[in-house]
């Protein structure tokens, strides 16, 4: 934590958690007989409990979106550009809710939990979740918080279509749906990427079928190759050539001839790879990949995305951004166009940003600008 | 909240009430908010400046980033009662094509644009040799989004060539008033043009 909190950050957050005795029952057929949440949350729920806001995750983040969670935490959580005071999701205003999702790795019951019925980590065994599974368990963490209504649902990426599931499925319980930098469904490139990062993972020979806590082991070069990938994919083409063009560790020297790391990108990519490795377990990151993957509000009517959200009542503000080539404008796009043929309430901005699928959570000056706007207009509407 | 400029004031007025509107070019979205605040109307704004959108979305109204020049695909045909486009036509690369799009996606549509034949404009040509700046022409000609301006004798030979039947036409003098003279010619003293338009 910095010595000298920047002005607009939420500063010192501790995350919570809550257990839920109620078996779920999942998608996949499989039952899970309890589970925990892990969450936090910034500012202060109002009176009749209409300024909260849910914050959705994608595939590699967790409830820690703003502020410090440690004394000694070097960086604000991974929504710190849109999360505090005088903000997008203004904390004076809105009390901003964000849970690690089920299945994860960071506090929320999933593959690292013990099962209770082996007295081992789930490992494997943890069944497959969907986003539908996730919007039910977080409903439940809204009951348990005492909020019947949230104000919006926000998130990009994966978040965004946490958000766009919960406008479909829980119409009554959400006032706005923030679906940003999202899309509809993978395309079979996205999903593509994802297989290679799962064959990355799955055939590392410490896997172990992905029993690998029962050993000791770890895939760590598994799951650091799925991160490069999708690193890259995460950024685009112009950002890379703008951080490290082919600069190399060595400018002056010659050539090395060797597979060492000479180029500024392979030690970028594979110290994000490492650190990753260090953070995040590998069967989360292959159950999320799966959950993007499966995700499809439309198939169940027939592929029509405007069957899919003629329930939704809740007015959508819908983003993204010129250089995402993972989920690029024209996905986004398609959501807009599913809510303009059936005559929902929609407005949507393509922000010109260089960062790729990332500037999502970067603080470009108009994606904070026109978010805000939006969610002025939300904090009006609730009073907050 | 305040008034409406004058011309989008007649607009406005030509809306009726609970009519589903397509507003092109909808800048801060204030036209769209009172059509939606005073008439009930629903629909959609379509800007292309950040700026506008930001300004459209604070004022509450429904606005999509979008590109003229690149037609109306996202809106089916009779998607609308009124297709509303104010101070835009100049602005877009193909007036006519946008024209017919209008007229495919709504039921009427309302269209305004800054008559080029405007005395005071002919004056700068015909005797500064200068091109034109008034107030509702305040751009220089090298930074101007104003890349084609037409007369109000021009925009209804178009409607004739485009089978587009004009309801009616309304035209204010430069300080968005009817001018006095301006029934007797419109195309010397009309600064702006308002037009309900519909198909033939």
């Amino acid at each position: 934590m910095p010595v000298n909190l920047p002005a607009q950050s939420v500063g010192r957050v501790s995350p919570q958690s809550v257990h839920f005795d109620e078996p779920l029952m999942l998608e996949c057929g499989q039952q899970l007989p309890a589970y925990t949440l892990a969450y936090e949350t910034y500012g202060v729920l109002n009176a009749d409990a209409s300024n909260a806001i849910l914050v959705c995750h994608a595939l590699s983040g967790n409830h820690h979106a703003a502020g410090y969670d440690r004394d000694d935490a070097r960086k604000p959580g991974w929504w710190e550009a849109c999360i505090g005071p005088g903000k997008p999701l203004d904390t004076n205003r809105f009390f901003v809710v964000c849970s690690n999702n089920l299945g994860g790795c960071h506090g929320s019951t999933g593959p690292t939990s013990e099962d209770p019925k082996t007295g081992q980590a789930y490992g494997a065994d943890f069944p497959l979740v969907t986003v539908g599974d996730w919007v039910r368990t977080q409903a439940r963490l809204a009951d348990h918080l005492g909020i019947t209504r949230w104000a919006a649902v926000a998130g990009g990426s994966l978040g965004g279509m946490q958000a766009l599931q919960w406008a479909i499925d829980l119409p009554e319980r959400i006032g706005h749906a923030i679906v940003i930098a999202a899309a509809p469904r993978l395309s079979a490139q996205n999903i593509a990427f994802n297989e290679v990062a799962r064959q990355a993972i799955r055939s590392d020979p410490d896997f172990h079928e992905g029993r690998y806590a029962l050993t000791g082991d770890r895939p760590r070069t598994g799951l650091m190759l799925a991160r490069m990938l999708g690193h890259i994919t995460y950024l685009s083409e112009a950002a890379m050539g703008e951080k490290f063009g082919r600069e190399r560790r060595n400018e002056r020297g010659a050539f090395g001839f060797h597979y060492g790391v000479e180029f500024e990108v392979e030690s970028y990519l594979r110290h994000q790879g490492e650190s990753f490795v260090d953070r995040f377990d590998a069967n989360t990151y292959l159950l999320m990949t799966k959950a993007l993957d499966y995700f499809d509000p439309a198939a169940a009517y027939d592929g029509d995305l405007s069957k899919a959200l003629e329930r939704a009542t809740a007015p959508f503000f819908v983003a993204s951004f010129t250089s995402d080539w993972r989920f690029p404008p024209a996905a986004s796009h398609e959501i807009v166009r599913a809510l303009l043929d059936i005559n929902k309430r929609v407005s949507y901005a393509e922000i010109e940003a260089d960062h790729g699928h990332d500037a999502f959570l970067m603080p470009v000056p108009r994606y904070q600008e026109v978010f805000g706007a939006y969610m002025d207009r939300v904090a009006e509407e609730v009073g907050a | 909240m305040s008034p409406l400029r004058g011309d989008l004031e007649i607009v406005a007025n030509w809306v009726e009430e609970g009519q589903r509107v397509l507003d092109l070019g909808c800048g801060d979205g204030l036209l769209l908010r009172h059509l939606f605040e005073q008439r009930r109307a629903t629909g959609y704004g379509l800007e292309i400046d950040p700026e506008g959108i930001s300004q459209s979305i604070a004022n509450g109204i429904n606005v999509i980033e979008s590109d003229l020049d690149k037609g109306l695909s996202d809106f089916e045909d009779d998607a609308f009662d009124q297709v509303i486009m104010t101070q835009t036509l100049q602005a877009v690369q193909r007036p006519d094509q946008l024209l017919s799009e209008m007229m495919r996606v709504g039921r009427t549509g309302i269209v305004t644009f800054p008559n080029f034949a405007f005395y005071r404009l002919r004056w700068h040509i015909a005797v500064r040799g200068r091109m034109p700046m008034s107030e509702a022409l305040s751009y220089a000609w090298y930074e101007t989004p104003n890349i084609h301006f037409c007369t109000i004798r021009d925009f209804e030979a178009l409607c004739a060539e485009l089978g587009i039947h004009i309801i009616e036409r309304r035209v204010l003098s430069h300080d968005l008033k009817r001018p006095l003279i301006g029934g007797f010619m419109p195309n010397l003293f009309g600064e702006i043009a308002l037009y309900r338009i519909c198909r033939a």
